[in-house]
């Protein structure tokens, strides 16, 4: 355990002096700060367009990083060969790949904390006035990117940075797309085919639970079980993810 | 209990669309003495890096296994014991000299005092004192070298495992790693090195191992597999030699060669050189350098090669 926490807190340095990082924050509080301007072009509608553009500036900025940072993860250690010495000292290989997860975990927790008081600031200053939807919004935008992290370290033990940016990418799309797959697949004649859409529909992650960013915008509630239900998934979704990368990764030659 | 044993260790790459399989190391056998500085020869590609992934559990073999202090490399608690210099190392360049190897030190579970004590101690031992604040990314090749080493020490092995460790560098830094290595030796560590460059074996190694295409060919002292016999012609420069004396030479020598005041003489046998040193101190000639040239390593895999044919 102690031994993740230092891989762990090493990751964390390692995103902490990667400007790049420092870029995207610093778009999107530009970001969510324009939402000002943009509101108040739009009679009646401002407090709406602002939360709406704040939520997905956190949103886009946080799949960003995590996609970006995460294929990264561990492919550039093997890359430059950082791991060797890693794998040499008396760690066992699932521990340094869960160090590097959990650091990546705590930078994205920071940035989404730190664009999430931006907003919070910004709708302040507008005057617009605050409530739980947003943070419950926020609080899944998080567990989102803590998936999307697992998927692309899974994909990155064990393929190049690009295709596993390429396919974290296109999971995280279709991601947001499962319901239109099954709903696809009840529509056709073909058995096989929608057997083969059913299938992917359970396997692929369905990343519309994450998704409460309207009705938070709308100030619909949310409620309590359908977080619980939405972390829960979320939670265990990641967690196999983690075990398969695992597996594989202990398995794999450096050469 | 040896630091090292090797049986039978065998790894077979499979490449390409097609697996082809490629045998990076043939059924190894050998063995470590406490103590000793071993060096492991063998051209690039030869299986060096290789085994030394093997070793520390980077990748898998196909088949064999290997014994560190008695237990066995496939138990990760075995590398608490082993320092490890990879090849051309590469190490987190954010970090400064002092936050790399606290990092490694807590990966051994090591902290305190007792690694401020130990990474102050390293500093000093690689010379790079000075360089403790200063981000990895601004050292020169040499620097980063000497830090690596210090990273492998950093928890007192017992057995210390290094890839190259002196390839890519100036004749100075050659000379700091192969100081390094002595002392470590003085210290009574094990190390196990792997090199192409025969003359950086030759002066620090107790017995080397010959590995040639993924089979090893020789294991033996420096002496008894480059030894006596390996010397190939000897050249001495001499001054202040009179007409006379230039005569007996030729009569003795190969070639005599006239550079200026100097004179450039090549022996082929090394039997002749006394009688040509008594020449010529006896008339007063002043002897400039004498310098044998030894078979290249080279030689030795050629020699090594063609022994397997016949």
């Amino acid at each position: 355990m102690k031994r993740i926490i230092v891989i762990a807190l090493n990751t964390f340095k390692e995103n902490l002096r990667d400007k790049i990082l420092y870029n995207l924050v610093f778009f999107a509080l530009m970001l969510i700060g324009s939402s000002v301007l943009l509101g108040s072009l739009t009679m009646g509608e401002q407090a709406k367009i602002m939360k709406d553009l704040g939520l997905a500036s956190i949103n886009l900025f946080g799949v960003l990083i995590a996609i970006f940072v995460g294929i990264g993860l561990v492919s550039k250690e093997i890359e430059k060969r950082t791991i060797y010495t890693i794998i040499a000292k008396p760690i066992p290989r699932y521990q340094f790949l869960l160090g590097r997860y959990s650091g990546l975990g705590l930078t994205l927790f920071v940035n989404t904390a730190i664009m999430a008081v931006g907003f919070v600031l910004v709708l302040l200053l507008a005057g617009v006035g605050l409530d739980m939807g947003l943070a419950k919004a926020i609080g899944l935008i998080f567990l989102e990117l803590l998936l999307i992290v697992a998927v692309a370290v899974m994909l990155s033990t064990f393929t190049t940075p690009t295709l596993s940016a390429t396919f974290t990418l296109a999971i995280y799309v279709i991601g947001h797309l499962t319901g239109d797959l099954q709903a696809l697949g009840d529509r056709l004649e073909n058995p096989l085919v929608s057997g083969v859409l059913n299938v992917l529909y359970y396997a692929l992650p369905n990343l519309a639970y994450f998704n409460i960013k309207s009705e938070a915008v709308h100030g619909i509630p949310i409620a309590w079980s359908y977080l619980l239900m939405a972390v829960s998934y979320g939670v265990t979704y990641a967690a196999f993810v983690m075990v398969a990368a695992c597996m594989i990764f202990q398995r794999r030659d450096f050469k | 209990m040896k630091p090292l044993r090797i049986n039978g260790l065998t790894k077979e790459y499979r490449i390409g669309f097609g697996r082809r399989s490629v045998m990076a190391l043939d059924h190894l056998d050998l063995e470590i003495e406490e103590g000793e500085v071993f060096g492991f020869l063998g051209h690039n590609g030869a299986g060096k890096t290789t085994t030394i992934k093997l070793l520390m559990g980077l990748v898998y073999p196909t088949s064999g296994e290997a014994w560190i202090l008695d237990r066995s490399i496939r138990d990760v608690a075995v590398k608490q014991y082993i320092g490890f210099l990879p090849e051309s190392p590469f190490f987190y360049e954010y970090l400064t000299a002092e936050e790399f190897l606290v990092f490694y030190g807590q990966l051994f579970g090591i902290g305190g005092l007792k690694l401020a004590k130990k990474i102050d101690e390293l500093l000093e031992l690689v010379s790079m004192t000075d360089a403790r604040h200063r981000p990895l990314r601004k050292f020169s090749k040499g620097m980063l070298q000497r830090i690596g080493i210090a990273q492998a020490l950093i928890n007192d092995p017992r057995l210390v495992i290094l890839d190259e460790p002196m390839s890519g560098l100036d004749p100075i830094g050659r000379r700091d790693v192969r100081d390094i290595i002595l002392r470590l030796k003085h210290e009574g560590k094990t190390i196990f090195f792997s090199s192409h460059i025969l003359p950086d074996v030759e002066m620090i190694c107790d017995r080397i191992g010959i590995l040639v295409k993924g089979r090893l060919k020789a294991v033996g002292t420096v002496q008894e597999l480059a030894g006596a016999s390996s010397v190939n012609s000897i050249e001495l420069v001499v001054e202040d030699v009179s007409e006379s004396v230039l005569a007996g030479i030729r009569d003795l020598a190969a070639t005599v060669m006239r550079r200026g005041n100097q004179i450039l003489i090549k022996l082929d046998d090394e039997e002749r050189v006394n009688s040509l040193l008594d020449l010529i101190l006896k008339q007063k000639g002043r002897v400039v350098s004498l310098t044998p040239h030894k078979r290249s390593l080279e030689d030795l895999f050629l020699t090594e090669s063609g022994m397997n044919r016949t």
